[in-house]
């Protein structure tokens, strides 16, 4: 146990904690900013084509994230489409993988969320003088619990995702080593307190930023 | 065309969901500033009739006029915005009372006039839940807050779709009571009721529908105590089966 906490104090945790944080918030923010108007827009609006569209959202929600990272791995690779970019092995590869994996879920759900506000609400922001934009924006508020359960489901998948950040980022030592490939790593050379101690530090960062996530889903249904 | 006096005209208008034709209205004229209680029983075409009046669907054939206007796409947003309609089935949106209240006054821009609320939250006994969350109201609470969120922002024409289906007499009494403030600023009150009494109380005029079509309009004490259609007495006196 004592091994355990000295395992706290080393210093590549910290900055591994830190380059987590800022990849699967980046990708985040990221899939948040085009997965919710997506989402939204899915949810309010019926056309042709719309179911394949859902359906396509349903399988990215269950891509298995090795299969992206290999897909981001193949355009970002120097002889790939997007290779000019000079992106692979760098945390910017690492948050275009995790945002495409982000992305189906928080639009996925954001849209059965908006799907799911009473059709007949539409009508009566629209009979009390909502324009077209107004009322789509007050649809998207008053889905927005399902919303924030959204982000969280989008977040929960990637920060404890290995496969695309391990293909893509490489695991390099002080560049794109985030705790799940760290876990990896560490199991494998056998040093079991220090992978704890990560696993550990996993789990309370994903707790910490749920918290956070459920706190702020609290307060707006309490609006 | 229509007359100055005018403010809705319906010509010809049919209104179909699929197959099933829901309304058939050969002509009615809404005059501005008056009440018309549309009274018929349930499955009638009653909200369908105030759904086409607040341009919420356009009807399948025949025209519609507006003040002037034909609308024949949908009006633009300030023609729009002259009217609203309190639904039977009121929903609120998931905010304070206040917040319900004042949301037909920010969608417009306009800024909220804080004593003219306080004073509609008074007036609808509502002042104890003004920051109550209006999701956890009581079905009777919940349909003053749906009307008094069209009364915040002076609309023109007030479309009421069983406003108080929901209250106690003590509250009905109290809804009455602003609608006949309304009325007598001038606002156009389109009242789809099934309660001949209401009607009589509120209406200037009554029309009746049945089976989509309008069988009688006429000046509601007429129209209750004297109708010309058998169809219309068989209604009344609750001899209809239908």
């Amino acid at each position: 146990m004592s091994q355990l906490l000295s395992e706290f104090n080393r210093p590549e945790l910290l900055q591994i904690v830190a380059l987590t944080l800022r990849v699967t918030g980046a990708a985040l923010l990221l899939a948040t900013a085009l997965g919710v108007p997506v989402g939204a827009f899915l949810g309010l609006v019926r056309f042709r084509g719309q179911r394949l569209i859902t359906l396509s959202l349903y399988t990215g929600m269950g891509l298995p994230p090795v299969v992206v990272g290999l897909f981001v791995y193949l355009a970002l690779s120097r002889s790939g489409p997007l290779g000019a970019l000079g992106w692979l092995f760098t945390p910017a590869a690492m948050i275009v993988a995790q945002a495409i994996i982000a992305f189906p879920l928080v639009a996925g759900l954001t849209m059965s969320a908006v799907a799911g506000v009473d059709h007949a609400m539409r009508q009566q922001v629209f009979a009390l003088g909502a324009s077209r934009w107004q009322g789509a924006w007050t649809v998207l508020l008053e889905a927005r619990v399902g919303v924030t359960a959204a982000i969280v489901a989008a977040f929960g998948g990637i920060i404890s995702e290995v496969g695309a950040v391990m293909l893509v980022g490489g695991n390099i030592e002080g560049q794109t080593r985030v705790l799940t490939t760290a876990i990896v790593l560490y199991t494998r050379q056998g040093d079991f307190a220090m992978a704890m101690a990560l696993g550990v530090t996993l789990i309370a960062v994903a707790f910490g930023a749920n918290v956070l996530l459920l706190r702020l889903q609290g307060r707006l249904r309490d609006q | 065309m229509t007359t100055d006096a005018t403010l809705y005209r319906l010509e010809s208008i049919q209104h179909r969901y699929a197959e099933r034709i829901v309304l058939d209205i050969e002509r009615l004229d809404i005059r501005r500033g008056e009440t018309l209680a549309v009274i018929g029983p349930s499955g009638s075409g009653k909200s369908t009739l105030l759904r086409l009046l607040q341009f919420l669907e356009r009807p399948t054939a025949g025209r519609l006029w507006f003040d002037g206007r034909a609308i024949e796409a949908e009006p633009p947003l300030d023609v729009r915005r002259r009217v609203t309609t309190v639904f039977q089935r009121p929903l609120v949106l998931s905010r304070s009372v206040r917040a319900n209240l004042t949301y037909g006054l920010r969608v417009r821009g306009v800024k909220e006039r804080p004593r003219e609320i306080d004073h509609l939250l008074v007036a609808l006994g509502l002042a104890h839940l003004s920051h109550t969350p209006a999701r956890t109201l009581s079905g009777g609470e919940t349909q003053r807050v749906s009307f008094g969120r069209a009364l915040a922002f002076n609309p023109d024409v007030l479309l009421l779709d069983e406003p108080t289906a929901n209250l106690d007499p003590r509250n009905v009494r109290l809804v009455e009571e602003l609608i006949r403030e309304r009325q007598s600023q001038g606002v156009t009150v389109v009242l789809a009721t099934h309660q001949i009494f209401q009607a009589r109380r509120l209406a200037h005029r009554a029309a009746l529908l049945l089976d989509g079509q309008i069988v009688e309009v006429a000046p509601t004490a007429q129209l209750t105590d004297h109708p010309a259609d058998p169809r219309t007495r068989a209604f009344l006196t609750g001899d209809m089966i239908y």
